[in-house]
């Protein structure tokens, strides 16, 4: 029995108990970590997952159900009890589900992959980690981190409404920090990004980011850190880095973009957004640098696929453009609900999660400076890098951010090193104030983007460039 | 194949493969876990899983590896068992591996609801009805949860375990022009989840949570409510009494220092709910006191950070442990030794309970002369793990208390506090005597906590700006 024949098994059970609609997939991931710590491999892993998740529309209500188990008999029950399981819902119905039109294909599709990171000997991996642990501590890191993960996933997915597609994506990544231990604080800095940099790509990516070189700097930075001046509390002009501006992205626009939430589906956990549908089209967003598309076609970024897990089609579109509002991320049946014509951005993060709307690639087009540029024409302002905590309203309105370093900007210079940097704001007052942007573009990947219940793991990608905000609020501390 | 016969196997498929020096140790779990979800009033996403998982950690030679899958045929767990030695055999040495939980008896659990374990969706559709019905046509979203899980561990030093667990949980907004209101609780027995008695919290506090008005940022007296204890519990157990985090010096915890206000005693309780009676290296589980009457007493430990400390693993090893460290994840905060002075509170923002639901806080907000009542925080984030620096926002309901009535609902605000200083000496100025159970985003998972009002609470900004 193969994949495909199981999951349509799973879709014919499902119509024969009374869906009126119904999907499947398959999905089979190896998964891969490692940790090192201070020269030492703290952790090894390796995981191995298949089974199978089938989706059964009935009336109004929907139902999913999970196995691991591939045999014609138990791909049955699993369709059953997904229809059992919808005939429930309907005991508290909602309102009518419709999906908006896809055409049924058949079709493969896999990501770019130079050098297959399973193939890649354990040793070898093992000893960048190590090495690159090794230095960081010798040049003064208490704690010397480094971490790569690989996802190596196959999927097949059937539809009632006729489609037969497979799928392999590829993912990796991984990066280094160093923490230095003061009085009462501690200090971080990491290369490239917290938690590292991700792609649907191959090892070449972690090859590339060259951890080693990058030791020895992030660790005598750490250090330095704990003697630094704190970064001064008020307004002034700043200058975020393209990975801090990358999570920026994320959290202020990807989740207030995805239609799930504006709908309210997902209120009473992930939370709602500030947008309103009926703004769709005029809303101002940001100034008119701000361009934000949601494009999944991307080599190598990782929010990148060929088909979403309905069976959509990747299909790059405009979020915001020229500072307005023209665009959602959408699935099949919240597009329908909104009278919108497009879904595409439906996915789960396992065969055992259904499928919901989450962030494909969603980013900021370049602009025509440097970052060089923005500092030159920045007389005094601070100019902030790397995330270091997170936080945002559930409307997605107010944002905290902390970085891992700040640096003072004064008449057009870098200056002193600025611990503790933070600062937050109003997401739309905030991209009102954008007003230089740099073409350094760099899709950075955020492999762990939660959402839902139960709780589920999404991968997302987010090309930034460096650009400059004015009048930001700095410095909050407790 | 039983759970624990299945984890002898592949123990056993060590042995063949690996030789007699390779120490193995294998957990199998069965999963039967189910959620109802519901949004606008109506049941959207509605899902369930029968699932396996084997996880596998091997020493051979001095190098470690973790294995885990889902295939618990015979080919399949034979190839778990090779792609597990292989890596470990190419993986650098451990020089930190603590070595095997010899054979000891495992403590007993509480009994599993089989009603729970069994449940059926139409029950929890049933709860979901409930509470929309309770909450007088007031917008509503949440879910209604049930888990079961049947687990088993062996190892290649002669112990093995055995336990169930089931827990069933309850958690939802009502809604009123932008303005919630929640309820939400942890039980070991759905029949123990009342979908109306939920509902009809989750309106009172969202009818009372109209028309709120800005405050400027700055140092308030507040009332938090258990939902909002929860976060405080979840940071300070994941940040403050982890043993990895100790070892490595990025914790607050001081044993046998006072860093804590008298009235404060926590006590992480594995088994005082229906849990599993060990945990990932096999060790028993126990209650565990990390703070008594204001005092650190004691972090959490598995055998890894145990053996670096000179200690004993006190049975809080994860999977994914040796990077995370181990975790208390069933902590509570024990509530005032007393009742509370009154058994009344008053409202001027609404009718029934209005923002104040139980007596508890209702007892707490009377002794308030300026602060405020929180209901939840939300989306909290470690700014220094070290001092645990923490921001984040109210949800779910905050009001302004004055002269120990609530007079009106207030907007949401940003605060930036060190959770340890918060809960210092002299600055808790009272509890509840009843400790409410919060459930995680997972089961097995809880935090059980009484209302606690505090001295001072740093809000540095209101969500509008």
């Amino acid at each position: 029995m193969t994949e495909f024949d199981a999951a349509t098994a799973a879709v014919q059970a499902a119509l024969d108990a009374g869906a009126r609609y119904a999907d499947a997939r398959v999905m089979h991931r190896r998964y891969e970590s490692m940790t090192a710590r201070n020269g030492d491999v703290e952790e090894l892993t390796q995981d191995e997952s298949i089974g199978l998740g089938v989706r059964a529309l009935v009336g109004a209500s929907w139902g999913f159900h999970a196995v691991p188990d591939l045999s014609d008999a138990a791909a049955r029950d699993a369709g059953r009890r997904a229809t059992r399981t919808a005939m429930a819902s309907a005991r508290v119905p909602g309102p009518p589900v419709d999906l908006v039109p896809v055409q049924a294909v058949t079709a493969s599709w896999a990501s770019g992959c130079q050098v297959d990171p399973l193939g890649v000997p354990l040793s070898d991996k093992g000893d960048l980690l190590v090495d690159a642990t090794r230095t960081m501590t010798k040049h003064g890191a208490d704690l010397a981190e480094g971490l790569y993960q690989i996802w190596d996933t196959a999927k097949w997915f059937v539809s009632s409404e006729g489609h037969r597609i497979d799928q392999r994506i590829r993912e990796c990544g991984g990066g280094i920090s160093a923490t230095s231990i003061g009085d009462g604080e501690t200090q971080r800095r990491s290369w490239p990004s917290y938690r590292g940099q991700y792609g649907t790509t191959g090892w070449e990516l972690v090859e590339s980011l060259d951890l080693a070189a990058h030791a020895a700097q992030i660790a005598e930075e750490s250090r330095a850190l704990l003697t630094a001046p704190q970064c001064p509390a008020g307004e002034t002009d700043l200058i975020l880095g393209g990975e801090q501006l990358a999570l920026q992205i994320h959290e202020s626009v990807g989740h207030a973009i995805e239609l799930d939430r504006i709908l309210g589906w997902e209120a009473a956990f992930a939370g709602t957004s500030w947008l309103d549908l009926a703004q769709l089209g005029s809303l101002r967003y940001g100034s008119e640098l701000m361009n934000i598309t949601i494009d999944p076609t991307i080599p190598g970024a990782l929010g990148s696929f060929g088909f979403d897990d309905e069976g959509s089609p990747a299909v790059k579109r405009d979020a915001v453009r020229d500072g307005r509002w023209v665009g959602v991320l959408a699935g099949r049946d919240s597009a329908a609900m909104a009278s919108l014509d497009y879904g595409g951005s439906v996915r789960a993060d396992g065969w055992a999660r259904l499928p919901m709307v989450r962030m494909t690639n969603v980013g900021l087009e370049p602009g025509p400076h440097t970052l060089d540029e923005i500092i030159a024409a920045t007389d005094d302002g601070v100019l902030m890098d790397l995330n270091r905590s997170w936080s945002i309203d559930d409307k997605r309105l107010n944002f905290q951010f902390g970085c891992e370093v700040g640096w003072e900007i004064k008449k057009g210079r870098r200056g002193r090193m600025l611990r503790n940097p933070t600062y937050t704001g109003i997401g739309p007052l905030f991209w009102r104030s954008m007003d230089m942007l740099s073409n350094e573009t760099i899709s950075w990947g955020t492999p762990n983007c939660g959402k839902g219940q139960p709780g589920q793991i999404g991968h997302t990608g987010h090309p930034a460039a460096p650009a400059r905000f004015r009048n930001v609020r700095v410095g909050v501390s407790a | 194949m039983t759970e624990l016969e299945l984890a002898g196997q592949v123990v056993e498929l060590v042995r063949r493969l690996g030789g007699p020096g390779a120490q193995a140790e294998a957990v199998v779990t069965r999963a039967d876990l189910a959620l109802t979800r519901f949004a606008n009033s109506g049941i959207h996403q509605n899902v369930s899983e029968s699932t396996v998982g084997v996880r596998l950690r091997v020493n051979v030679d001095g190098r470690t590896a973790t294995g885990g899958g889902s295939v618990v045929t015979a080919d399949g767990l034979v190839a778990l068992v090779e792609r597990t030695l292989t890596a470990a055999r190419l993986c650098p040495p451990d020089p930190g591996w603590p070595g095997l939980t010899p054979p000891t008896p495992t403590p007993d659990a509480p009994p599993v609801d089989e009603a729970t374990a069994h449940a059926e969706p139409d029950q929890r559709a049933d709860r979901v009805g409930a509470f929309v019905a309770a909450a007088g046509g007031l917008s509503t979203a949440g879910y209604c949860r049930t888990a079961h899980r049947s687990s088993a561990f062996a190892n290649s030093a002669g112990h093995s375990a055995y336990g169930r667990s089931v827990e069933a949980a309850m958690d939802g907004i009502a809604r009123r022009d932008g303005a919630d209101g929640v309820a939400r609780r942890s039980a070991d027995r759905l029949s123990d989840l009342d979908g109306a008695e939920l509902g009809a919290q989750a309106a009172a506090k969202a009818q009372a949570a109209a028309d709120p008005v800005e405050l400027p940022p700055g140092h308030y007296e507040v009332v938090f409510e258990p939902a909002a204890v929860a976060d405080l519990l979840q940071n300070l157990s994941w940040y403050g009494f982890n043993g990895k985090r100790y070892a490595e010096r990025q914790s607050f915890a001081e044993p046998g220092a006072a860093q804590f206000d008298r009235a404060v005693t926590l006590v992480d309780d594995p088994l005082g709910g229906s849990g599993l009676p060990f945990d990932a290296e096999g060790t028993g589980r126990r209650a565990l006191t990390l703070v008594e009457a204001g005092t650190t007493r004691a972090v959490a430990h598995d055998r890894r950070t145990a053996a670096e400390a000179g200690t004993e693993s006190t049975g809080h090893a994860v999977a994914g442990g040796a990077t995370w460290g181990p975790m208390a994840r069933n902590l509570r905060l024990s509530g005032a030794a007393a009742g509370p002075a009154s058994a009344t509170g008053r409202s001027t923002t609404g009718a029934a309970a209005g923002a104040v639901v139980d007596v508890d806080t209702a007892a707490l907000v009377a002794g308030v002369r300026r602060g405020l009542l929180v209901t939840d925080l939300w989306y909290t984030r470690v700014l220094d793990p070290k001092s645990l620096v923490v921001t984040g926002l109210t949800r779910n309901g905050v009001w302004l208390i004055e002269d120990g009535t609530v007079v009106r609902a207030v907007r949401d605000l940003r605060f930036t506090e060190s959770y340890p200083r918060a809960l210092g000496p002299g600055a808790v100025l009272g509890l509840g005597a009843r400790a409410v159970r919060q459930p995680e985003r997972v089961d097995g998972a809880w935090w059980a906590a009484p209302s606690l009002r505090l001295a001072s609470w740093h809000f540095t900004g209101g969500a509008s700006g």
